[in-house]
């Protein structure tokens, strides 16, 4: 029996009557979950927020918890294969004069291991994070938006799909994860492969953004009531302030590759300064979203730390408001550092002196950070597991890469190490130590929560020492052969240059960092099928999602809690408070107001729906199709229309109605 | 967990306008994106401008006509957009009806005199790199239009039947009130850059 049979009955009053009467829209109801006994509850709710049966009903799943489990899967993979891009660049430069590939292969592979690493494997498991934790710990039971949720994975597939095609037909990019013009222009780039570069930012930049709307509604509007700003978690600060990140910067590098794609397919000139045009304007726009997207990246794990942290150091976050003035100050200077990677492009010496001084400034809110998470440690009675010896991991590998880049903060040294291997080993530390280790740490912490089951502890040691020697084996040394003068982006170097037993070691610390990412796999898998059972709340943690059961049932929640603390469960133990009140036959969860979280309306959530499904697969084969021509924009406009109009039109649920 | 009744929300009421709605919100946020691509766009033709001393690079004055013509349509067309707002908020259906047709009017008559606006610019979008910064701002705008106008029609045309009166819709009323708000607030920028910057130098 679907939802839409119980209410039938309850129809709207006529229509002539209600607007003669001047108008209140109408109210229906239903059976509440007000004094209903626990059983009957879940049947009711569980009946109500499932995703249906079938392929079909997969297909059309709405729920937060699928699409996020989805994301992490897909992510994860697209993890493996630029990992896997990264092996072999490392087993061609192991040693001078390799003939394992070639230049043009090796300009895809480094092309594609960036391209995948930032856009199909860091931004999007990050959100995915986000998307399966916030409307947990916010205590709500679906996302906001869950239909423009779910297309949003669509597209981010399909982006995928469509890069990694490029690539087994060799049409891959080859222009770098950055393709500067002229070298990824009409002039210098002929062939599909900067298009298909331009296209696949668009498929991931519209994924991104839309998820980046869903989670900042989320966080706005959807908290359980009482958690008024201050009583926000941690985590889902970071996710809010990355979301405002995500919203005001990745226009800015589909401006860019509109443009270039514009410049390629139809002949403008924005980037070409023979008709007027600039080529350094691609730079500052492709930066101007570059540089905040190293802190899309850096800030949830950030939030992931501050969540890790107070469950085994056994006490709430230490200066929880100096955090979260932290994240947002880091979110506001994010945006004023992008010229940093434009120094080697002559510009004026007070820009470049500017830039200098607020790459500089965005390491105080940073050190902030680190100082509060010592402190509660510090304070703390710290219990070391899996999760928090990656935390620690995260310190030593982070600090050191913020410590490389406050010296190339200073252009002299920058213009001395500019495109060396200096500058790959700097951005790994910052961005495995900044974003990875916490990933896996929190992979940990909440796998539990996903799955049910627990990971094995003793694996997890023995995963994070492999992890953490591979890498710093594999990436230290960068550090010297860059210093030594090796470029970036070789496909070989000449034995005189004596760079070949160094770079043997790199390429075996690689390898065992390689290793390491396969006994998480194992371990991944271990747990999920033979993991001790995990309980409610493995942890002893604080926040909402521990509340429910593990993994939650698809409508979250059994009633909304009402929160009282910032660490609520510590606050609550004998019993949580929870909200009565809301209907059980239809999808019904709490609006609440922005600051204070006051409950202020019951808002239907949306039904499952093929269409998002539909309407993914129109926009992904338009944007195929407008690499070989401008007029599929023309063309892919009707189907885009019909699915968009299917997805927004209403079915007769009562989601949609009232 | 234990849990214990604390609140009850039974009281309610089901749908909210404006900055009550989470859809509001939504909207708002996809403003502020759309908002930023127009101004990376604007900023991307200022880089330009200032770079080349002798920015329009030879090319004649754009006439400005259409585009004006299209300015005034839109800013005339606020007023009943405001109006409409006012019915949908009052859950009115049979003035949101009447709103809703005057509003898709509204939306198609600027559409039809942007058509004679990308001729007016006097120059193609493969001329020099300013004209291809003129066609992508106007191009920009354009999209925008479009969806807006199709989207209000299919909402005009779901208020006329019996899914239109419901609070939800009354909702996406005053939702598509407010873009239509942002359409028209990011022209006038596009128009002074288009039109009168050029004039300046």
């Amino acid at each position: 029996m679907s939802s839409a049979d119980l209410t039938s009955e309850r129809d709207l009053p006529s229509e002539r009557e209600a607007s003669a009467k001047g108008d209140i829209a109408p109210e229906r109801d239903g059976p509440r979950d007000t004094g209903i006994d626990d059983a009957s509850l879940h049947r009711w709710l569980a009946r109500t927020w499932r995703t249906p049966p079938g392929i079909i009903g997969a297909l059309s799943s709405v729920d937060h918890k699928v699409i996020a489990r989805r994301y992490l899967i897909t992510a994860f993979l697209f993890l493996c294969l630029g990992g896997l891009n990264a092996v072999v660049m490392r087993i061609q430069l192991s040693g001078p004069q390799r003939g394992l590939v070639g230049p043009d292969l090796y300009n895809q592979l480094f092309t594609m291991h960036g391209v995948t690493m930032m856009f199909l494997f860091a931004v999007p498991i990050v959100q995915a994070t986000g998307i399966y934790l916030v409307p947990l710990m916010v205590g709500t039971r679906n996302i906001a938006f869950p239909r423009l949720n779910a297309f949003s994975y669509w597209v981010y597939v399909s982006g995928g799909l469509f890069a990694w095609v490029s690539f087994a037909l060799a049409m891959a990019p080859d222009v770098g994860w950055f393709a500067y013009v002229p070298l990824s222009g009409p002039e210098y780039g002929p062939g599909k492969r900067a298009d298909v570069w331009a296209q696949m930012i668009t498929y991931t930049e519209v994924s991104s953004l839309a998820v980046a709307v869903a989670t900042v509604v989320t966080v706005f509007k959807q908290r359980a009531p009482g958690m008024s700003l201050d009583k926000i978690p941690l985590f889902v600060w970071a996710l809010l302030v990355t979301s405002f990140v995500v919203i005001f910067a990745m226009p800015a590098v589909m401006i860019t590759s509109t443009f270039l794609i514009l410049d390629r397919l139809v002949g403008t000139h924005i980037f070409n300064p023979a008709e007027g045009g600039d080529a350094l304007l691609f730079q500052h726009l492709f930066w101007f979203f570059g540089h905040p997207e190293v802190y899309i990246i850096f800030l949830p794990a950030t939030g992931m730390v501050s969540a890790i942290i107070p469950a085994f150091a056994r006490r709430p976050a230490f200066g929880h408001l100096g955090l979260v003035l932290s994240l947002i100050a880091v979110g506001f200077l994010s945006f004023g550092l992008w010229v940093h990677h434009m120094f080697a492009t002559g510009l004026p010496k007070l820009g470049a002196s500017f830039f200098t001084a607020s790459s500089m400034l965005i390491a105080i809110p940073n050190g902030v950070q680190i100082f509060c998470w010592l402190a509660t440690l510090w304070d703390g009675r710290p219990v070391i597991r899996t999760p928090l010896l990656f935390v620690f991991g995260f310190f030593f590998t982070f600090v050191i890469g913020g410590l490389t880049g406050v010296m190339l903060a200073s252009v002299p040294l920058d213009l001395q190490v500019h495109d060396t291997y200096f500058v790959v080993a700097h951005f790994h530390y910052v961005l495995i130590g900044g974003s990875v280790f916490p990933l896996l740490g929190a992979a940990y912490f909440w796998f539990p929560k996903i799955t049910g089951r627990m990971m094995s502890e003793r694996l997890g040691r023995w995963h994070f020492w492999l992890a953490m020697i591979g890498f710093n084996a594999a990436f230290f040394p960068m550090h010297i052969v860059g210093l030594w003068g090796m470029p970036r982006r070789v496909y070989t170097y000449p034995a005189e240059l004596g760079w070949g037993n160094i770079n043997l070691f790199i390429s075996a610390g690689a390898v065992l960092f390689f290793l390491s990412f396969v006994l998480f796999a194992f371990n991944l898998v271990h747990g999920a099928l033979r993991g001790a059972p995990a309980g409610d709340n493995p942890w002893d943690a604080g926040t909402l999602e521990w509340a429910t059961s593990s993994p939650p049932p698809s409508y979250n929640f059994a009633r909304i809690p009402v929160v009282t603390n910032v660490e609520p469960l510590w606050a609550e133990r004998g019993a949580l408070p929870v909200a009565t009140g809301l209907r059980v036959d239809v999808r019904e969860l709490l609006v609440s107001t922005v600051a204070e979280a006051h409950p202020d309306i019951r808002e239907k959530s949306a039904t499952p729906s093929i269409w998002p499904l539909l309407a993914a697969i129109a926009v992904g084969a338009t944007f195929l199709y407008s690499i070989f021509t401008p007029w599929a924009i023309v063309w892919g406009a009707a189907p885009i229309a019909v699915t968009l109009v299917g997805w927004f039109w209403p079915k007769g649920d009562p989601e949609d109605e009232e | 967990m234990n849990q214990r009744p604390a609140m009850d929300l039974a009281g309610l009421p089901t749908f909210g306008h404006g900055p009550r709605s989470p859809t509001w919100w939504g909207t708002l946020g996809f403003m502020a994106l759309e908002g930023m691509g127009f101004a990376l766009a604007a900023g991307a033709y200022l880089y330009l401008a200032t770079l080349w001393p002798n920015w329009r690079l030879s090319a004649p004055h754009p006439n400005h006509w259409p585009g004006t013509i299209v300015t005034l349509l839109l800013v005339v067309s606020l007023v009943p957009n405001h109006m409409l707002n006012r019915y949908a908020k009052q859950c009115a259906i049979g003035p949101v009806r009447i709103g809703m047709v005057v509003m898709s009017l509204l939306g198609l008559a600027p559409l039809v005199v942007r058509w004679f606006e990308f001729p007016a610019l006097n120059i193609y979008w493969d001329t020099n790199a300013y004209g291809s910064m003129l066609w992508v701002l106007l191009g920009l705008h354009t999209t925008h239009l479009i969806t807006d106008v199709g989207d209000t029609i299919v909402l005009t045309v779901l208020m006329f039947t019996h899914h239109g009166y419901s609070g939800r819709r009354f909702g996406d009323v005053g939702d598509n009130v407010f873009y239509w708000d942002f359409v028209v607030l990011t022209w006038i920028p596009i128009y002074l850059l288009i039109y009168w910057l050029p004039r300046l130098g």
